[in-house]
């Protein structure tokens, strides 16, 4: 609780510093805030996980692991955004302090043990991304993206409480523990619940941006400003997912007869869509975008077959995504401000130019498309391994031809950047700053550390 | 209050439960086929307040105070939410004179 109590008060800071005019001291402020944050969060591994405040919240291992994920993935994020905000905006206070405040959500929803808070957290970190994706006032594109991302956020967050309503109905608590008891014990569940299930489902899908909910995905991606998609696809799209996985593995483990047929169906479509759609991208962060939706379904594959290994696998796969996606969209925008287009044309004789960009860039997009000594290969093994142990041949087939499919378009970039020629001369040099260095430093590192000992990270839950 | 509550649980809880849906499934098409964002928005409140209905009726007929409870903090964050959405839809108005939902179609593929 301590961290999410710090993160708040964080953000107010901001704020106040924001009105102050103490430009300077933002950046270190919110990086001292989150570290501080992340040392409260660490500090209760090893203390017995009990449900706190009348059980609204829990810190078992599970949400420690990712809350800690969570924040240091903002930190890395942040340290990118240095010039990046002075860029778009004087005003930019409102910019850490709106990003703290959706953090501060995402830790809340990987930590709730009741309805109520689960609500309020997903709804604390989307109301501050509804303001962050339209906050290009004048540029029409981040307009309709906030837009877009508003209507149907607030559409979903309606399916999720009709769910929650339903299954209150008929189990009459919001604990998890008691939905568990109330699964476990009765012969006869009312079909309330079984409506409500399916109404839950519908909306967690639509925030994790699963098809045949991704519709928005792509469209708000490609609107909103650069890091702030960075945030978007890595922190919150994680924080959704460790949500969902917390409710169906808790809860509805024994119903599961009912829903995995649906789940495997969306899964297959999921895929499919995110990595058929992705070839045709022409664009490098609409690229990205459809990526997202096909990561999201390999993230399902641990809710689909839930088992011991799941919340190790979907930890694993959520880290090796997370880090590759800074990278990835932390190399798009220095190029971005070089040429000016997000196009996959301007990565082209990026190798001569930037060879060490280029390097950690080859390592991001292995990653994410799975290549072994990565950690996006452990991750997509750890997945398929859950997936057979269930028997699941069917799912197994489909996502291994995916993952060949995928590999064409991230190695697309690596194509341009190695093998093609670009306009500028080679002397032409892209201004890397320090900040910037360190970041993709740290995130290509900790991507093949994770690949070769992943030990590390599947001992944890 | 008891006679509230009494009076609540005259009508049958399938009564409720049939009502609300009903006005869940209305805002639900509301924001599927209209075309003005601001009644986009009255939709998507009309879905909230079904579920909030909703919420109250289960909450007197198990005499459970927390459904209630739960209530509150769907309004309180409905507030916040649409405090944001009415700022995101005058931001989008003074770019483009217009709260059609058509005149946002820039981002395709």
């Amino acid at each position: 609780m301590g961290a999410i109590i710090t993160l708040g008060i964080l953000g107010i800071l901001l704020l106040y510093l924001g009105l102050y005019k103490a430009k300077q001291a933002l950046l270190p402020t919110t990086i001292i805030g989150l570290l501080v944050a992340l040392g409260f969060s660490l500090s209760l591994w090893t203390k017995d996980a009990t449900a706190l405040y009348h059980g609204m919240v829990i810190f078992d291992r599970y949400a420690i692991a990712f809350s800690a994920l969570l924040i240091i993935v903002t930190v890395l994020i942040l340290l990118l955004s240095k010039e990046y905000f002075r860029s778009i905006s004087d005003n930019i206070a409102e910019y850490y302090c709106l990003i703290v405040f959706s953090l501060m959500g995402a830790l809340l929803v990987a930590a709730y043990h009741n309805f109520a808070m689960l609500f309020v957290g997903i709804e604390i970190m989307s109301v501050a991304l509804y303001i962050l994706v339209g906050i290009r006032k004048s540029d029409f594109a981040s307009n309709e993206a906030a837009l877009k991302y508003f209507l149907m956020g607030a559409f979903s967050t309606g399916f999720l409480l009709f769910g929650i309503t339903l299954i209150y109905g008929a189990a009459g608590t919001f604990d998890l523990s008691g939905l568990r008891e109330y699964v476990m014990s009765s012969t006869a569940i009312s079909p309330l619940f079984y409506a409500g299930v399916l109404l839950m489902l519908c909306g967690l899908c639509f925030k994790v941006g699963a098809a045949p909910f991704h519709f928005w995905t792509p469209d708000v991606y490609d609107g909103a400003p650069i890091l702030i998609t960075t945030f978007m696809s890595t922190v919150v799209k994680v924080a959704s997912f460790v949500g969902f996985f917390r409710l169906f593995s808790m809860v509805m483990v024994p119903v599961s007869e009912f829903w995995t047929p649906v789940l495997l169906m969306i899964t297959i479509i999921t895929l499919s869509i995110g990595n058929i759609t992705a070839l045709l991208q022409v664009s490098f962060k609409r690229m990205m975008a459809y990526s997202s939706i096909s990561h999201a379904g390999y993230m399902l594959f641990a809710i689909v077959s839930i088992g011991p290994a799941s919340a190790s696998s979907i930890l694993m796969y959520a880290v090796a995504y997370c880090f590759a996606s800074v990278i990835a969209f932390g190399a798009l925008i220095l190029v971005k401000r070089k040429t000016g287009s997000e196009q996959f044309e301007s990565f082209n004789g990026l190798a001569k130019r930037e060879p060490l960009l280029a390097l950690v860039l080859t390592v991001a997009m292995l990653s994410l498309a799975g290549v072994p000594l990565t950690a996006g290969f452990i991750g997509k093994f750890m997945m398929f391994n859950n997936v057979m142990g269930n028997y699941n041949i069917m799912l197994l087939i489909i996502a291994v031809i995916n993952a060949a499919i995928a590999v064409y378009y991230y190695l697309h970039v690596v194509v341009n950047m190695y093998f093609k020629r670009g306009h500028e001369e080679p002397a032409d040099r892209i201004m890397i700053s320090n900040s910037y260095t360190i970041v993709l430093g740290i995130a290509a590192v900790l991507t093949i550390v994770f690949g070769v000992y992943p030990d590390v990270i599947i001992g944890l839950i | 209050m008891e006679n509230f509550v009494t009076q609540m649980q005259g009508v049958p809880l399938n009564h409720y439960i049939i009502f609300c849906s009903i006005i869940f499934a209305i805002g639900v098409t509301g924001v599927l086929i209209r075309r003005n964002v601001i009644i986009i928005m009255m939709s998507i409140e009309l879905m909230l307040n079904a579920v909030n209905l909703l919420l109250a009726a289960f909450s007197v007929y198990r005499g459970d105070a927390s459904g209630q409870v739960f209530v509150f903090f769907i309004m309180a964050l409905a507030a916040a939410e649409v405090a944001v959405g009415l700022a995101i839809i005058i931001m989008v108005y003074r770019n483009t004179k217009s709260v059609d939902i058509e005149s946002l179609s820039k981002l395709r593929w």
